[in-house]
């Protein structure tokens, strides 16, 4: 009689085994165990079942008729409970007891389920089989579903079920989806994807508590305090290896059931293979190691050489419309470099990493027709040193073209707005041109698109160029950095009209060459995305100068300087006291008045930073942003309080204008002056803007410097009223903050667009002016505050990560 | 010989960030770029001693923050028309740790004495 072999689970893995048995002649006698009630079908093939795209039918692997034709006992629906080594014999959920010769796991793994308040309440479920798969099927169309995990299966959990007319909701930890196999730049254009199919991602999310009526599941409770309605929760967030009768059996067992070469368990009469197993360290979670762990088993039952290697593994979404693909290793490691491509007309993202000449890992999003090529390079470790400056073109390429710089523009759909201040659409322009006006003077003429404040005359030209082709030649202008061919204004005018709301959002529409920008790009994108979407984009201070991110300025031998605001350049005999306390405390070697009537204490060491911080702020006083593009002071002399001249209170004005703008980021410094009467003690009139007061009001001026170029203001307005004159400086910081380039101080930006452009923006037309200030005051119900108190909890940030002086003195 | 010692969890330094070291022999800077890669390198600008933890870190390059020099991360040397190098310590992840070759550090001192 031949012998017995038992086998645990009748997954993916095992299925295999089993072929590779018989198809090899192997007469053993064979009983498959199955906790499922159903033999061998391809789980993988779920999410198209879910999407409605195929049949539970058409997924399975081996049906009744196979498992008689091959000769294989079948106890599906059966556990199997417990294992005696000693004895040979296993144990099934009804009591049976048989004997084994060989035994071989396959007992998969297990979802893992966070254990969140509520993870117990009925319909919250995992997604591993059929059963999960038919309850998200059975959820009607408007039924609302939240999915946890925005990794490979909940992201197609959430498409299939979108697919059928569910409400999905993706809630994931992490920054951006699928962080294991994709890099931010193409986790943003499956978001982007996903979100074009009606699911809501909320990225960087944590869960608190899963919330319940009458033992069912109610709603998603995240930390933040939002509610998410649902009818089913999902929970995909990773699984662990299916050990424990393994463990209970007494076989060595770590995060898996412990394998060697062979596929042998430290039992040697006892084989596993598939999600269970733990090779060398690895565990597995797709499909392909499967395989060939299932083809070594049936070898090593032949009694035949054979040995499982681990290789190079590639990941696609089984989304449709969602084309990614990711594979090998692309991060960590000395010695790496990046070849990145972007294509925003075809909403193409390709990134190779390459080391000494061989690609080592890949991430594809749009164009993935190439990469079983790619694949094969990483596979063959083929030295690619010959064709590396194409290479990430793809096999049709080698030798072929270059990026065509006028792509992301050829991307723009008709209705996408070039001219903001006209509200021209890239399709009038089309028009225009198709009409005759082949130049930008006639597109101006026929559209008035960059008639107004020109700033997207650079884009108006790049839309000529992609309609004229080689008959309109772009004249050359300075474009942002090394990392696009677009200038600050393209940038600007795209990120408002195509709603970009984040960095990685901007690389890829506008076509970045690095992977993630430079020291210029960086800061610059920073201002223009939090200017421009306050509520939708978070501050990244790893894209700001050292003094924005410290909010302290930073000297020439590494300390820093702190200057504590003096609303209005007023202060109290307590505060200068606090300061003189502080300044003996942390042994500061200069104390020094600013040009902004300010107290500057300079030479603080960075590490006390967070300490002179704290005792600035118990005082009452806040930091003073003297580092920062952004508002700095509000000069202002004594006014009506004291002087004999003064016509209003200008320091009264002063400390309202700046409790007001405090905090307000700009495109370079901003700093204004206030002076009580046209003698002008504050200097107000070399100030980005300057308030002049006289008897009937205010006179408002912009555009004056004391820097490297010395401008004298020149007016904007006059208004009667305080209040007024209040509105219009928030709303020209406000045009100013919306539409100036990086780095551009008021009268750069003025030169450029015009002083009566500005005028008609926000002296003649009110409505402008309160939508401005509207703008301005939703900006500053985030950005008003002070960052010293914010830094001070995290002080531990501002001291060395570790020291290991003691270490390395032994 | 290496000998890899534990300095901190890498999430205490942010992605495109860095965070300094201290050793008996001067400060060393600890950088993280975007792909969660770390590098170890002098804290010292080769131009006028500029910190370089306190710079802006972009791909595998972080820009000193006094005067703009580029060095690489991974061999230390300044970029483009600036000349000059600063020391490179190996420097790896695991299990979500920064594990820093301490045994360098030392042979640094060595060296200096
Ligand atoms: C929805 C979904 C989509 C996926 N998509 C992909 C993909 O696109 N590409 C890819 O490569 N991989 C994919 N995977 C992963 C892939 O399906 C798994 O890697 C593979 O199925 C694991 O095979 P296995 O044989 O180890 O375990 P399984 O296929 O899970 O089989 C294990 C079986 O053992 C049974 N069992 C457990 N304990 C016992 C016991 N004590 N007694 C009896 N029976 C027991 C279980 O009921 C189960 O039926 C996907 C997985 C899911 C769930
Ligand atoms: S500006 Fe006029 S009001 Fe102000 S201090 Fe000078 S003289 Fe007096
Ligand atoms: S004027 Fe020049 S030297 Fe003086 S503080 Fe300003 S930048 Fe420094
Ligand atoms: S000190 Fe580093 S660039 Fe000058």
């Amino acid at each position: 009689m031949s012998d017995h072999l038992i086998i645990i689970g009748a997954g993916m893995a095992t299925g295999r085994a089993i072929e590779d048995l018989r198809s090899a002649g192997s007469d053993i006698k064979i009983t498959l165990f199955n906790a499922e009630p159903r033999g061998n079908y391809n789980r993988i093939m779920l999410s198209p079942v879910l999407a409605g795209d195929k049949t539970y039918e058409e997924i399975v692997t081996h049906d009744d008729a196979w498992y008689a034709e091959h000769d294989v006992t079948c106890r599906f629906g059966e556990k199997v409970d417990a294992i005696d080594r000693e004895a040979k014999t296993i144990t099934a959920a009804n009591g049976d007891v048989l004997s084994y010769d060989k035994l071989m796991f396959g007992t998969g793994s297990n979802p893992f389920m966070i254990p969140l308040p509520g993870h117990d309440l009925d319909g919250v479920i995992a997604y591993r089989d059929l059963e999960d798969t038919q309850k998200m099927m059975d959820l009607g169309p408007d039924n609302k579903c939240v999915v946890i995990g925005g990794g490979l299966l909940g992201l197609e959990a959430a498409a299939g079920m979108a697919a059928r007319g569910v409400d999905v909701t993706v809630i994931h930890i992490m920054g951006h989806l699928m962080e294991r196999q994709l890099d931010e730049a193409a986790g943003y254009l499956l978001r982007k994807a996903l979100v074009d199919k009606g699911i809501t991602v909320k990225c960087s999310a944590n869960s608190k508590e899963i919330l319940g009526e009458n033992g069912k599941v109610r709603a998603l409770l995240l930390d933040d305090g939002t509610e998410l309605p649902c009818d089913l929760l999902v929970m995909a967030v990773g699984i662990r290896p299916n050990v424990k009768l393994a463990q209970d059996a007494g076989l060595a067992v770590g995060k898996g059931i412990h394998v060697d070469d062979q596929m042998v368990t430290s039992d040697p009469d006892i084989l596993a293979v598939g999600e269970c197993v733990e090779h060398n360290g690895a565990i597995f979670g797709l499909v392909a190691p499967l395989y060939d762990q299932a083809k070594v088993a049936a070898k090593t039952l032949l009694g035949e050489d054979a040995t499982f290697v681990q290789k190079e593994l590639s990941t696609k979404l089984k989304v449709t419309g969602c084309d990614l693909f990711s594979a090998g290793d692309f991060a960590e490691g000395e010695g790496r470099e990046d070849i990145v491509f972007r294509d925003p007309a075809r909403g193409v993202y390709r990134r190779l990493v390459i080391e000494n000449n061989v690609i080592v890992g890949a991430v594809m999003y749009g164009d993935t027709a190439d990469s079983n090529w790619f694949f094969g390079l990483i596979k063959d470790k083929t030295d690619i040193a010959d064709m590396r400056e194409t290479v990430i073109f793809g096999p049709a390429f080698q030798g072929g073209a270059a990026v065509d710089p006028l792509s992301a523009v050829a991307a723009l759909p008709r209705d996408a707005e070039i001219c903001g201040c006209n509200g021209i659409c890239k399709g009038e322009i089309e028009d225009a041109i198709a009409a005759g006006s082949t130049d930008l003077v006639g597109i101006k003429a026929t559209t008035k698109a960059s008639a107004s404040c020109g700033t997207c005359t650079g884009l108006v030209e790049q839309v000529l160029a992609v309609t004229l082709g080689d008959d309109f030649v772009i004249p050359a202008a300075a474009t942002v950095c090394g990392c696009t061919d677009m200038t600050h204004e393209d940038v600007r005018r795209m990120i408002k009209s195509q709603k970009l709301t984040s960095m990685n959002a901007v690389w890829q529409e506008c076509g970045w060459k690095t992977v993630d920008g430079c020291p210029t790009c960086r800061p610059a994108l920073n201002f223009y995305l939090l200017a421009d979407w306050p509520l939708e984009y978070k501050d990244d201070p790893q894209s700001r100068f050292i003094n924005e991110r410290k909010h302290a300025n930073i000297q020439k031998d590494g300390t820093f300087s702190v200057v504590p605001r003096m609303w209005g350049g007023i202060t109290t005999p307590d505060e200068l006291r606090a300061i003189a306390d502080a300044a003996d405390k942390y042994m500061v070697p200069t104390v020094k008045v600013t040009g902004g009537q300010r107290i500057d204490l300079l030479g603080v060491k960075g590490e006390d930073l967070p300490g002179i911080w704290k005792d600035l702020n118990d005082a009452g006083m806040v930091s003073g942003y003297a580092y920062s593009k952004g508002l700095r002071t509000v000069k202002t002399c004594v006014g009506t309080d004291h002087c004999r001249f003064g016509t209003q209170d200008s320091t009264g004005l002063g400390i309202k204008l700046e409790k007001t703008l405090h905090g307000a980021w700009t495109p370079h410094k901003l700093k204004l002056g206030v002076s009580g009467c046209p003698r002008n003690c504050a200097e107000a009139t070399c100030k980005d803007i300057g308030v002049i007061c006289v008897d009937s009001g205010y006179q408002i001026s912009i555009g004056g410097a004391a820097g490297m170029d010395v401008k004298e203001t020149e007016l904007l307005v006059q208004v009667p009223t305080e209040d007024e004159a209040i509105l219009v400086i928030k709303a020209v910081s406000q045009l100013y903050r919306e539409q100036a380039k990086y780095l551009d101080r008021i009268y750069k930006w003025m030169a450029k667009v015009g002083l009566d452009w500005i005028k008609e923006q926000i002296v003649d037309d009110l409505d402008n002016r309160a939508a401005l200030v509207d703008r301005f005051e939703l900006s500053q119900t985030i950005y008003r505050h002070d960052p010293w108190a914010e830094h001070v909890k995290k002080a531990e940030t501002y001291q060395p990560l570790a020291n290991l002086s003691l270490e390395a003195a032994e | 010989m290496t000998q890899w010692i534990d300095v901190a969890p890498l999430d205490d330094v942010p992605a495109r960030g860095a965070r300094m070291l201290k050793t008996a022999h001067g400060c060393v800077a600890v950088f993280r770029t975007a792909d969660d890669e770390v590098f170890a390198l002098d804290n010292t600008c080769p131009h006028k001693q500029g910190p370089l933890a306190e710079g802006i870190v972009h791909g595998k390059s972080v820009t000193c923050p006094l005067h703009n020099w580029v060095f690489s991360l991974e061999t230390g040397m300044a970029q483009g028309q600036d000349v000059g190098q600063v020391a490179t310590y190996p420097a790896r992840v695991d299990a979500g740790r920064i594990l820093i070759d301490a045994a360098q550090l030392t042979g640094r001192a060595v060296a200096a004495e």
